[in-house]
């Protein structure tokens, strides 16, 4: 089945919410986002640190492979109830761009079905627009995906 | 860069916002356009005037009567901007639901 990914709250406010729909169970969609092993595997970045509690930090690394550091970022998760949210904040390092704040919520739709609702709220609109712009922000860890592929198809 | 040029900034403003969902039917002169809100009638000049910066809308001449009309294609643009940062979130939830439909406790 076709799941669209929506992207809204643009026009008008300094907020992107972000929903889409999973043939998982809300327990298999809370997992995916608070188990390490299975963060790296889909948001194509290493995990340094999680503490998947209110009140505890998390830190990714993206790096090519040669090892350079190419995107890091990190936060603090302000609340982890589990199969049904997580609020915590994000920075991008070294950008100079300011953290923006994240609810995620889980929702069981069926038993067998489930929906992701991500509110990420900025600073000010500009600084989601900017953010938005930078290559490597968003963009970089499917880059990194496509020239692993690429590795690993002539290695 | 003007700053006023960005589409983001003129979509900022509510009373933009509103006089761009008024257009959205016809096109209106200033006037008519000013007598859909209580602001005083140069402010919605004003704002008139970031949004043809940003050509978000067109003018013309009618008689003694200048027109506003919508430039919807200049809208896309915002639905342009985002769709890169929507389709990487698509794929990494693709990513996310393969990876889940393999993994076994």
């Amino acid at each position: 089945m076709e799941r669209k990914t929506t992207v809204d709250g643009i026009e008008g406010t300094q907020n992107i919410q972000i929903t889409r729909e999973f043939d998982l169970t809300v327990e298999q969609l809370y997992k995916a986002y608070t188990v390490p092993e299975i963060i790296e595997q889909w948001m194509g970045t290493k995990v340094i640190k999680f503490e998947g509690f209110n009140h505890g930090g998390w830190k990714f690394e993206t790096s090519t492979p040669d090892g350079i550091i190419v995107f890091s970022a990190n936060g603090v998760h302000h609340e982890v109830v589990p199969n049904q949210r997580i609020v915590r904040t994000f920075v991008i390092e070294n950008s100079g761009f300011p953290a923006q704040l994240e609810f995620i919520e889980f929702e069981a739709l069926t038993e067998s079905s489930s929906k992701l609702s991500m509110l990420m709220v900025f600073k000010t609109a500009e600084d989601r627009n900017n953010i938005l712009k930078l290559p490597f922000a968003y963009g970089l860890n499917m880059a990194h995906d496509k020239l692993q592929s690429f590795f690993n198809s002539i290695s | 860069m003007n700053l006023r040029r960005d589409i983001f900034q003129a979509i900022a403003d509510p009373t933009r916002r509103a006089i761009l969902m008024l257009l959205t039917s016809q096109a209106m002169t200033a006037g008519t356009i000013a007598s859909n809100f209580e602001t005083a009638r140069p402010t919605v000049s004003k704002h008139l005037q970031i949004l043809i910066e940003c050509e978000l809308l067109s003018q013309e001449q009618n008689g003694r009567e200048i027109y506003y009309s919508l430039n919807p294609l200049k809208l896309r643009e915002i639905e342009d901007f985002i769709e890169p940062f929507r389709k990487l979130w698509d794929n990494r939830f693709s990513k996310l639901e393969s990876v889940m439909k393999n993994y076994t406790l």
